[in-house]
This record gives structure tokens, sequence and C-alpha cells, in this order.
């Protein structure tokens, strides 16, 4: 069989001519705010991405893990030998072999005060904390040959006792880390001067505890890694499916004891992250020291079921939470009881305290109340590990929010937009300071929630709920405000020791032919970063978007940065971007008006070509100052040197964080005998300050959106009490399909940051935070009249019939 | 997750199949549209040393009348089934299942003589075979035999299948003038396996309802006939009082086990609302 296309049935190549014209330009603001098809869309949907997985290198060795079958147990006895005598097998590892290659890492912050964490192996020494920590590597020829060996493995274990609830944990009453007293891994109370007097004055003061399941993120392609040592120069290359590859390259250097420059991290395509790619796994630090050990490179790609068992988790809070109001429906305060559970170890570098963190700083976000008071336990248990993932926290403070919003309103019998309009902070407000401390430059609260109501037509709704409500038919309406954190500054991990890169930079650079290559440390991950970047980029120089190149993932090519996460790809990464394509045109002008022997002044770039400023004339074409640039620069005048390459950074400095805001609305319909509940339709109106590319902004709040949807109603990580993960595989656990979403509708206000030219904020994260909320608001609202409520997400259909009194 | 190392043989005929379980025993497994048995090998749940891919046997494809019936060939896909207007005319409860099978891209290459030899719990076929009182066809070397698909069930992945046998095709017998189906499902994701599903047949006579059979999918090991609840609609118009009897009587017919998400006592509870909700369509 021959299934290939002989070459004479290939359609040819367009030629230069049949190309399609690249978009013209919009007027003033050039590409920025047009929906500019990503560069990299086609060749991704014609197959012809590189992902990590489908490089080969000569001498590549597969490796795979044997895993704990057991949440806490002693490794009695491991024998690898029988493994090691299988065919195609290389070598065979335990932890103690790649500890002498591999020094092991402690995950605490110095801003996170009084956070611990036992120091973490990258496979694990004589005991096991959670079922799939990796107990031993087994390299071979093949991936198949190595899965082969790991049914020969002999391992015999002590079980331990398994602290899998966190309430249980937080008692102490079997501590995983002895060493460490108690496990409890971080802490923090808050409490505001005003906060007793507010509670003592109210005239209601509504209470209630929600409950939130464990979730991952499922990437479509699993996590992987290809370490290539080269023991000639003691350097090592890893091809590797991070965010961030500049905070991985200091890691090997430092964990493997090979000098920072000699490491080298590139990304190839990235099939989807939400974070689960931007921390340290101790099988990927196992992968690179492998490399060192057996001086070849190797390759491990995580299959679906250990994804599950080792992606890093999220969420899993149980959180109490009272409000304060007036019996007019002014609250005057919140107080928080939050508790998470983060597994056994603090994932490293930037902790598992930061989403608890979180709640804490954004819990009661949108509201004007001065009075709060907040406590937080971060503990440990032998379950997986969690860490941030998209919208980290933020789903978490925003149900418990909007939950007892709604739920103070419907005592008060306050329409709940109606009591959010009255509570929010006014959109004349700014800046302003929250309760927790956090700084807010400029949002639009009122202007959203205004949006949104008319979006929605929330009176017809309304009316028409009433009118279903009487034929039997339970629908509801949930709406979830929300404030996001994005464009961190350095005050989210550098201050606390992270070495971790708050700033970034862009290198734009003419070419010879008037083509504008742009090399940026922000990555990508399938979001668009490379297509806004070209927007960017093309608008700022001056030329079209057919001419930029974009490229990213290279720690040996691109500018020192953090890469992605925390939504700053575009506010951060596109204002360097935005900063060096201008230096770059001024650069060009310079040297078109030593060519021209004219003042600079007098020209411009637009549409690849030196104009006059004033007339618009064209002068000379891109190219011709590429040519003269790079190859006659003799014909420049003496003491004149072209810099047709600039590289330009940007860091946040005036707030810790550049706040976003918006409002989510839910409609759902209830079946009151099976529990099932229908999403109808969903709303999102939202202000991320400048919008780049119009159609990857509203795609990234309704993918985020779909994440939230998936928490709400479906996902969950079930282990049972001895701590085994009973949902593996993703037959089990289950995320939203195309045909369990409802239409999203997605509209914007804007409100750029002053903070930069630019003025964008960051966008991939709302989406996420403010679903679940808006559903469960409006399940409840479907069920209000049945006189029932769920609180424990996901809404699942035993817990809305067990709430319904139904079984 | 790669599949253990294993044989592959693709016979041309019956008869080389049979050899090739002859020779191979329980070793052997057959492979038909693969959606169940390809990921199992993947993640290791199965190891057979031979695969025997039953894709070139074109005898066991295709649907053809049988009298006033139907027969249906073992491979026959469940996307031919789903579109066939022989199978909506004579057999319309199978139409109806259908698209409650999966996905389209399984339902594709997904077979009903695979999906009944797997005999999960909360396919759809099975029960389907069940309520519509079909004849599961077996062939081996020693000859063919016809099974009732109520016989054919025996426990959790189970069946009358013997280690040499190949189910080669499902025979169904002729609808009644009055016959009526309906057939109902939960899942939580559309294309999910069932929480509950129901499989319901009756023949509809002067506003009451007849040889009533009502066949659960996941609430137990095997596709339950709910035969409690059967006898108390048998004969009787479904109105209000004996769809609430037919309700009740379901205690006594199933004892489901609870899965992840989902207690045995919310299936019972759902079986009820599908009964409920069956009784009332096949009478209207």
């Amino acid at each position: 069989m021959n299934d290939r296309i002989a070459p004479d049935q290939l359609a040819p190549a367009p030629r230069a001519e049949e190309r399609k014209p690249a978009p013209a330009p919009v007027a003033t603001r050039g590409y920025i705010g047009a929906s500019i098809p990503r560069a990299n869309a086609k060749r991704l949907l014609e197959g012809r991405g590189c992902y990590t997985d489908d490089i080969q290198l000569p001498r590549l060795a597969h490796v795979v893990f044997f895993r704990s079958p057991h949440a806490h147990a002693r490794i009695k006895r491991l024998d690898l030998q029988p493994a090691r005598a299988q065919p195609g097998v290389i070598a065979v590892f335990d932890g103690r072999a790649i500890a002498e290659y591999c020094t092991p890492w402690v995950a605490v912050l110095g801003h996170l005060k009084g956070i611990k964490s036992p120091p973490q192996h990258a496979v694990a020494i004589e005991r096991v904390c959670w079922q799939g920590e990796a107990v031993a590597a087994i390299v071979a020829e093949t991936r198949a040959q190595g899965e082969d060996a790991l049914a020969h493995v002999e391992a015999e274990w002590e079980e331990l006792p398994a602290v899998t609830d966190m309430e249980d944990a937080l008692s102490g009453r079997y501590v995983i880390h002895p060493d460490l007293g108690d496990n409890i891994c971080f802490k923090r109370e808050l409490v505001t001067e005003n906060f007793d007097a507010a509670f003592a004055q109210a005239d209601l003061v509504v209470e209630e505890t929600f409950g939130f399941g464990r979730h991952t993120g499922v990437t479509l392609e699993g996590r992987s890694i290809l370490a290539d040592y080269n023991a000639a120069e003691h350097s090592l290359t890893v091809y590797h499916a991070t965010q961030a590859p500049h905070m991985m390259q200091d890691i090997f250097s430092r964990h493997l004891d090979i000098p920072e420059a000699s490491v080298r991290v590139i990304c190839k395509d990235v099939g989807g992250s939400y974070g689960i790619k931007v921390h340290v796994y101790p099988d990927e630090m196992a992968t690179a020291a492998i490399s060192v050990m057996l001086r070849r490179p190797v390759k491990f790609v995580a299959d679906r079921l250990e994804s599950f068992l080792t992606d890093i988790h999220a969420r899993e809070h149980k959180a109490k939470i009272r409000l304060a109001c007036t019996k007019d429906g002014r609250i005057l305060g919140f107080d928080l009881d939050d508790l998470t559970a983060i597994g056994p170890y603090s994932v490293y570098p930037r902790t598992s305290g930061i989403e608890g963190n979180q709640v804490v700083n954004l819990t009661g976000g949108p509201y004007r109340h001065k009075a709060y008071r907040a406590k937080m336990h971060v503990v440990f248990t032998n379950k997986n590990v969690t860490c941030q993932y998209r919208a980290v926290g933020h789903p978490i403070a925003v149900a418990l929010t909007e939950g007892i919003v709604d739920l103070a309103a419907a005592k008060l019998g306050i329409d709940p937009a109606e009591f959010r309009r009255r509570n929010i902070i006014p959109d004349d407000a700014y800046p302003y300071t929250f309760p927790s401390g956090i700084k807010f430059e400029k949002l639009s609260h009122e202007q959203c929630l205004d949006k949104l109501l008319e979006a929605m037509d929330y009176r017809a709704l309304r009316a028409e709920q009433a009118r279903l409500r009487a034929t039997g038919v339970y629908r509801g309406i949930g709406l979830a405000a929300m404030i996001e954190v994005t464009n961190p500054s350095p005050a989210f991990y550098g201050v606390g020791g992270a070495r971790i890169s708050a700033q970034d930079g862009a290198t734009v650079r003419l070419e010879p032919t008037g083509m504008v290559t742009c090399l940026a440390s922000v990555t990508e991950q399938g979001q668009g970063t490379d297509a806004i970047f070209v927007q960017i980029c093309a608008t700022a120089v001056g030329v079209s978007v057919d001419k930029v190149r974009v490229m990213t993932g290279d720690t040996g090519v691109t500018p020192y940065g953090g890469g992605t996460w925390a939504s700053r790809g575009a506010g951060i990464g596109g204002e360097a971007v935005l900063q060096a394509g201008k230096a770059l045109k001024s650069n060009i002008l310079d040297v078109a008006a030593a060519m021209l022997g004219v003042d600079k002044a007098t020209l411009d770039v637009r549409d690849n070509a030196i104009v006059d400023g004033a007339t618009g004339e064209a002068k000379l074409p891109l190219a011709e100052v590429g040519r003269v640039g790079y190859f006659r620069p003799d014909t420049l005048p003496m003491k004149f040197q072209a810099e047709l390459s600039v590289t330009r950074h940007y860091t946040p400095r005036e707030y810790g964080f550049t706040f976003t805001n918006g409002i989510q609305a839910s409609l759902v319909e209830v079946d009151t005998d099976t529990g099932f509940v229908k999403l109808l339709k969903h709303w999102c109106v939202e202000d991320c300050g400048t919008v780049i590319n119009p159609i990857l902004v509203d795609e990234q709040i309704r993918g985020g959106i779909v994440q939230g949807l998936g928490a709400a109603m479906l996902e969950e990580c079930v282990y049972s009490p001895e701590g085994q993960l009973l949902n593996g595989s993703l037959a089990d656990y289950l995320v939203p399909m195309s045909g369990d979403v409802p239409d999203i509708e997605v509209a914007h206000v804007c409100t750029p940051t002053k903070q930069s030219e630019l003025g964008a904020k960051g966008v991939g994260e709302a989406g996420t935070a403010g679903a679940p909320g808006a559903v469960m608001n409006a399940i409840n609202d479907a069920l209000a009249p049945l006189g029932a409520r769920v609180t424990d997400q996901p809404f699942t259909p035993e817990r809305i019939l067990r709430a319904l009194g139904r079984i | 997750m790669k599949a253990s190392s294993f044989g592959y043989a693709r016979p041309a005929s019956l008869a080389e199949a049979f050899a090739l379980l002859a020779r191979h025993g329980e070793g052997a497994k057959l492979l038909a549209g693969g959606q169940s048995l390809i990921p199992s090998l993947n993640m290791r749940l199965a190891a057979p040393e031979l695969l025997v891919d039953l894709g070139a046997l074109g005898e066991l494809e295709g649907i053809a009348p049988l009298g006033q019936g139907l027969r249906i060939g073992a491979r026959t896909r469940h996307c031919e089934i789903e579109r066939s207007a022989l199978v909506a005319e004579r057999a319309p409860l199978l139409a109806q299942a259908a698209p409650h099978i999966a996905h389209v891209a399984i339902r594709n290459r997904g077979t009903l003589g695979g999906s009944l030899a797997l005999a999960d719990p909360a396919a759809e076929w099975p029960a389907c075979c069940v309520a519509l009182g079909a004849q599961i066809v077996i062939a081996s070397a020693r000859g063919e035999r016809r099974v009732a698909a109520e016989q054919f069930f025996k426990a959790l992945y189970a069946t009358e299948l013997a280690a040499d046998e190949i189910l080669v095709a499902v025979e169904i017998p002729p609808p009644a003038p009055q016959a009526r189906s309906v057939f109902l499902e939960l899942a939580r994701r559309r294309g999910d396996y069932a929480m509950v599903g129901l499989a319901a047949q009756a023949n509809r006579t002067d506003g009451q309802l007849r040889d009533v059979r009502l066949v659960f999918l996941g609430v137990g090991a095997i596709p339950v006939l709910a035969r409690h609840a059967m006898a108390a609609i048998e004969g009787k118009a479904a109105d209000a009082a004996a769809i609430a009897a037919a309700q009740h009587e379901l205690s006594k017919d199933l004892s489901p086990n609870g899965d992840l998400y989902t207690s045995a006592e919310a299936k019972l509870h759902l079986a009820r609302v599908l009964t409920g909700r069956a009784l009332a369509a096949l009478a209207r």
C-alpha cells in the first residue's frame, strides 16, 4: 500500500501574485483592534505543527516512570534489575541515583510569610507521598519497550496513613512531614480596623459555606520534554513544552549544575497550557538529569493517564463566607474563612500558596465595602500536588462573593442586578484601594453592568422566567461580577525571591528585503501571542502584517523574559514589542534621512515604504533601506552607523497588578425530576483595556468560560479516602464538549491602562474566573421557588436532586 | 500508553477465523470496529497474544430483510444502523437509540456485534436487543446456533460466547402493527455512557399497552428486564395511577450500584423518572 501522494498530484505552491494581499491597516491605530487571522493557524490545521514529541534525534532514548500505587508509603524494597534485563532497556534509576545529578528543591517564597514545604526530589527516595509519584525511571530504546519493562519492576511497600481530607489535615491528627511539625503549608490572616464595628451595626448578616472540587487543566498536548546533554561542552539543550523557558533555563542550570549560558530551552509548538506547563515537574527534571547521566538525548511525554496523576491539580477549597449589610442593601463587609489542600509538596518555584492568597486578596472584589476579615489555611494532603491553573483563585473568590451577594439580595428582597448596582465601586472612584490592600488603577463595573443587562435584555428574561415558572419550567438567571489580576509586576514572585521574570523583552530587526523579524520573550501556547505581536510590530514599524515574522520560545534567541502566565503576554510582552518597533522605525528613518539627505522629522514609514510625512509621497521602499543598511553602508555618511536591530523591555511598575473587571451572566433550566441542568446561554462583558485582536480576545473569553463551565458542572478529580484517584481518564473526568456549551455572547468596555502606551490589560483568565459563580447563581435562582440551594461544585444531578429532596 | 506487543491476523473467511481461534484459544481477541478494544490495549487493560481482525469478512456486514423482520450483520457499523430506512421501519427502537451511542466518529467505526460481544452494561445495543426479543446468531467450527438476547448476557462483560465462537449476526423479529418504542437515556454529556437508560417497547391497542418490554441499561451488570414494572402496566392505559404503580414496582426489578457521581438511590430515582416518561410516550 502506498498512500503517499505522488509529487505531480500535489497542488503547486501559490505563486507570489496568487497569494492573498495582506489586510489593509485600519485608519489611525494601524492593526491594533483588527481581527487579523493568526499566521500559525493554517500551519497547525494542516498538520505541519512541530510539537516536542515530533522531534527525533539520533540516539534518542525514552524514559518511563514507575509510579507509586499508594498515596503514602515507605519503599521497603525496590528491585529494578528484572526491568533492566528486558529487551530494549538502556538503564534503570532509582531516586538516589537521580539525586546525585539533580538537587532537590523547596518551594517557598519570602513574601508568603511562614510558608513551608519539605525538600522534594525528582524521583522519590524512601517514601512516596501521593499516588503517581515517580519511584523509578526506566530508559529504553522505545516508549513501548519502557512500558513493557515497567511490569517487571519489583517493589514492596509499607503503607502509611494517608491524609486525604482537608479538615483532617488541618487537625494535625497525623502529620505527613513530621519535620514540619504540622500539615499547614501556609496561613494568612487579615482584618481591617473597622471590621467588628461593621458587623455589629449590620441589619443583616448572611453566611454560607461553599465547596469547590479539585480540577486539572486538560491540555491537548501532554507534558513533553526532550533533554539533550552534550558532554563535550557540558551544555544542555532542552526542547520543552513549557510556558516559561527562561525560568526553566535557570532551574535546569541550578539543579543540574550546568552554567546558565550553557542551558538552552526551546519551545516548539505547545498544545495548550492553562498554567499546567509553568511548573517544575519532578519527572521532567529527572528526564533532564538522565540525559546528563547517559550523555544522550532523552524524551519523556506524559500520557493521559500519567497526566491525571501528575499534572498539577487546582482548586479544592472549602470556604465559609459571611456578608454584613444594611437593610437598604448596602454591603458593609465580608468575612472569609478558606481552607484549601495542595497535596504533599508546595510546587516549585511558584509555590502552592498563591491560590489561597488570591482568594484572600480578591474576595469581595467588585464592591465598595470597607470592612474585611479573612482567614486562610493551606494544608498538605496525600493527593497529587496543586498549583496555579488558569484564573488562580479567582473562580473561588468570585463564586464565594457572588454566591453570598445573591443570598443577601434574596433575603432583602432586592433584585440581584439592583443589589449589585448599589454596591459596585463607582466608575469615578479610581484610583481605589481595596480593603485587602490591593490597588485598582481604573475599572468600569458600572458600565459593564449596564452593558450586560442590555445585552441579555435582563427585564425580558425575568418576565419570561416568571411566565415559564407558572408552567413548571424552572429557569434561573445568575450574575457574577468580577475582578481579575493581570500584567503582574515583580510583586507577584520576584519580591519573594523567585527567579521569575516579570519584565519581558522584544528584539525587532529590519531584514535586507524590508521584512521585519520580531523575537519576543513571551511564549505561544496556542493562545495567539504570535498573532498579536505581528499586529503590534507591523503597526509600530509601519509595515503590513505579511512583512512581519515573530519568533518566541528559545532562550538562545529571544530577549530574557517571563513567558506566558497571569494574563501578561499582551500587556507586558506587547508593550515591549510596541516600544521596540517604534525604536526600529526611528532608526530606519535615521538611515533613510541619511540616504535622502533630508531632515528625519519630515519622513515617516507607511505601507512598507519611506514616505514624506506631510504629503504621504513615497520616497523609498523599505527594502532599499535594508539593502543600503546591510550591503552598502559605505554609501552612508562616514560617522553614521545604521542600527536596524533594536531591543526593548517593559516592566509594569506603578501598580502591583493591572486589574481588569467584568461581569458574566448565565441562563439555565433545571429539570427538577432528573437534576439535570441545561445551560441555555451565557454572557460576558469585560474590560481588558485596549483590544488588539477582537476575535482572539473573544475566543480567550469563550475558552475561559468553557473551562469555568466545566468547573461548575462537570470537572472534579475524585479521590477515595485512601488517596486513590478514581477518575483518572477522560472517560471519567468529564470536560465540557462543544455540544455541552451554550452560545456565549461577549462584549467589551474599553478602559486602557495608562501604565503603558499600548494600554492592554490581560484577558486570558476572566472567562474562567466568573463563569462558575454565574452558573451557580443561575441554578440557585431556578431552584429558589422550591426552597433548594446548591453550594458544592460541580453541580451534579445527584447534588441537585439531594438539594431538592428528591432522593 | 503503548499496547504491549501482539500478533495480528486478518482472516479472509470465517473458516480461517475459526482455525485461528482454535489455535490461540483465550489468547486470541476478535477485532471489529476497535472502539473499545484498541483503547483497552493501549491502556494495557487487555494484552491478547493475537488480534483476529474481522475486517475482511464481508459476510458479517449489512442490513437485510428476514421475512418481515431484520437480519443485521455483526460488523454493521452503528452509523449504518442509524441511517437505515429499513431499520427505521422494522426496528425503530434501534434508530432511536443509535444517536445516543458515543459520538459520530465512534459510530462511524464501532459495530453492532462488537458492542454486543463486549457487553458493556451501560451500552445501548444490548438493552435494545433484549427489548426487541432479538436472536443472537453465533457461529463456530461446530456450526451455527441462536441465543435469545435475554439469555445472551451472563454477567459483567460476560456473554454466552465461547472462546471459539464468533457473533455473526442479530435477527430481529417483525414488529407488531401497533408496536411502539422509545429509547431514553440520561448522560451528563451527550454521548457518554448512560447513568441510566431505558429501551422500551410495547403494542398499543385500544389505548392500552400490551407486551410491554422495559429494559434498563447502566443500572446492573447486564441489561435488566424490569418484569415487575412491566407486569404493573401490562394491559393498562398509561394513566398517572398505572405509571405510578409501575414506577413503584421498579425497586423490585432494579438494585443498581452507585457509580462515581451517582448514588444507587439516585439511579433508582432516575430509572423511575425515565419509566414515567417512556410509558407516557408509548401511550401517546
